[in-house]
């Protein structure tokens, strides 16, 4: 064999490998969610979703759970859109650069990978502790807050940045003011993007388990939360005690929640793509 | 009147941005003040060199050795796994993969990433370790082995996806020059565009790395509790993030010595990912001025 053909042969080798690796990481993604499908959909049904916790398996309901999940992300969307937008915004569209843009721009960049539960123990010392709110679902909405806010600045920044600089010359020509601009041109123009990254930092802010567990958010609760300062647990928290016991019933039972966690997480992803599809085009 | 509202506007967009200084202070102050009540009762020598965590018990110890082996060697069998698997996907679907292939598997696999950790740590504990019990018998039903597979399976798309990136940013002229020599797309590939596209593949796997030291749930399902300073991939160990959950699942008082080992496990991981994130963030800032 010649130079030729053993390089041309180790050449298709390596794409065969490279597709293999390709399909493993997408066959591992199929049989996580169909095994996950066949242990618990059979366990899913309407009282499984109205039901509220109990200390046996078939009783057991995720209501509460799921409750806490949906209060956690209203206010969680309430605390952390309009900071993280105007931060972004401000980044964008006024910071000049200089020593506290340079130092900002690095500080977002280091929070986005400081690990999840870290964003507990800030939230434990400050909001619980400090500030007295206690383990309740608004000092749980704080830390995500916190936890999703660089992810949230970083999506505002890249929408506003792909906004043509045309526009703004057009409206400034036509006499309007910088935050005029930005509030009748700049944001409009920039909607679907900024919704994209809001959305998809939400649907992070869904699965977190490691920061609520060391705010003190528990693992039973008796009733769904009605005010802010309620004690509360959540969809993955829940997942997570079921796991944790031996009986097979439980394992069943953190199936099924599973189902309807990927189904919240899938769903938020999928209008995410659609908005940031619909809103690449109409910025073309 | 319009001026005053303009510079009002500014200076609260400001403010808002000016948060995020503020919650890296409030990390570094909270850190830095429950650490160092607990250091003056620790002393840092015993902290750093005992070989023993057992804050828990009556006899106590507070070697975070232990807690570290753990997380680095959960962290090292991910990396292990999501290394070759993630650049090698990144290597094909950025030279030999045909456009609308890559176009529909990027999004797929980064729907990898989106899967919460919790489901992550279900997989391990329920279906990874009796899988692997099959071929290994004397794996305890809590192992690194089984937590570290999974969470190199959950990091696969970070460096998949931004290797893929940093591959597909090589300009194309380097890729002809070589292909006009009569070189292979595999000679290309790995002679070429992989050392051209350098720095943005050590940027992927620096925070590949920083995400498996900081990742919580696999491990704490999956790894155990029981901390020890090993490099048996098959016995029960305890992470860093795993000891923080196990204590915040438990009732601790406020101010005991227990509550404040939670926050010096903290300041280790704090330090451990701040160095690697920030890291990677000069080595991206060197690596944008040499294409633009």
């Amino acid at each position: 064999m010649n130079s030729i053909t053993k390089n041309r042969l180790k050449d298709q080798l390596f794409k065969f490998w490279g597709i293999a690796c390709t399909l493993f990481a997408l066959i591992l993604l199929v049989v996580f969610i169909g095994d996950i499908f066949i242990d618990g959909i059979q366990r899913i049904d309407w009282g499984f979703i109205t039901d509220l916790p109990s200390r046996k398996a078939e009783k057991s309901g995720i209501y509460t759970a799921l409750m806490g999940s949906i209060w956690i992300l209203l206010l969680t969307t309430i605390i952390a859109f309009p900071v993280g937008v105007a931060a972004g915004v401000y980044l964008e569209e006024y910071s000049k650069k200089n020593r506290l843009s340079a130092l900002l721009e690095i500080n977002i960049s280091n929070l986005a990978g400081v690990p999840s539960i870290i964003y507990g123990l800030l939230g434990l010392e400050v909001f619980v502790r400090v500030m007295g709110l206690g383990a309740s679902v608004l000092a749980g909405a704080l830390t995500l807050s916190l936890l999703i806010l660089p992810i949230i600045i970083v999506a505002t920044r890249e929408a506003v940045k792909a906004v043509p600089s045309s526009i703004r010359d057009a409206s400034y020509a036509l006499g309007a003011s910088k935050w005029q601009t930005i509030w009748n041109q700049i944001l409009p123009a920039s909607g679907g993007g900024i919704l994209t990254g809001v959305i998809l930092a939400l649907s992070r802010a869904v699965g977190e388990t490691a920061p609520l567990i060391v705010v003190g958010a528990l693992a039973y609760v008796p009733f769904a939360p009605t005010n802010p300062l309620d004690e509360f647990s959540v969809l993955p928290i829940q997942i997570f005690n079921w796991i944790s016991r031996p009986q097979h019933g439980f394992i069943e039972n953190a199936a099924a929640a599973i189902i309807i966690l990927l189904l919240i997480t899938f769903v938020m992803n999928g209008i995410a793509v659609y908005f940031r599809n619909k809103w690449q085009k109409k910025l073309k | 009147m319009r001026k005053i509202k303009e510079y009002l506007i500014e200076k609260s967009l400001l403010s808002s941005a000016l948060i995020t200084i503020a919650i890296t202070f409030g990390i570094i102050s909270v850190l830095a003040v429950e650490a160092f009540q607990f250091f003056s009762e620790v002393s840092i020598v015993d902290f750093l060199t005992d070989s023993q965590w057992t804050p828990l018990f009556t006899d106590k110890h507070y070697g975070i050795l232990p807690l570290l082996s753990g997380t680095l060697l959960t962290s090292f069998i991910a990396i292990s796994v999501a290394l070759p698997v993630g650049l090698s996907i990144s290597i094909y679907l950025s030279e030999y993969a045909p456009k609308s292939f890559r176009k529909t598997i990027k999004p797929l696999l980064e729907l990898l990433a989106s899967i919460p950790t919790v489901v992550y740590g279900f997989f391990a504990l329920i279906v990874v370790t009796p899988f692997l019990q099959q071929f290994i018998p004397g794996l305890s039903g809590f192992n690194s082995l089984s937590a570290g597979i999974v969470m190199g399976i959950m990091i696969i798309p970070f460096i998949s996806s931004l290797s893929e990136d940093a591959l597909h940013a090589v300009p194309k002229e380097m890729r002809e020059a070589s292909y006009g020599m009569g070189a292979t797309k595999l000679q290309t590939a790995f002679k070429v565009v992989v050392p051209a596209a350098s720095s943005g593949i050590i940027v992927s796997i620096i925070l590949a790395i920083s995400r498996a030291i900081g990742e919580t749930m696999i491990v704490a399902i999956a790894a155990g509790q029981q901390p020890r300073l090993t490099f048996d991939p098959t016995v029960p160990v305890e992470t860093i993030t795993a000891y923080i959950v196990q204590v915040s699942l438990g009732d601790v008082q406020h101010g005991s010595i227990e509550y404040r080992t939670i926050f010096a496990a903290g300041i280790t991981l704090f330090v451990f990912t701040f160095l690697l994130n920030t890291l990677s963030f000069y080595i991206r800032k060197k690596y944008r001025q040499k294409y633009e």
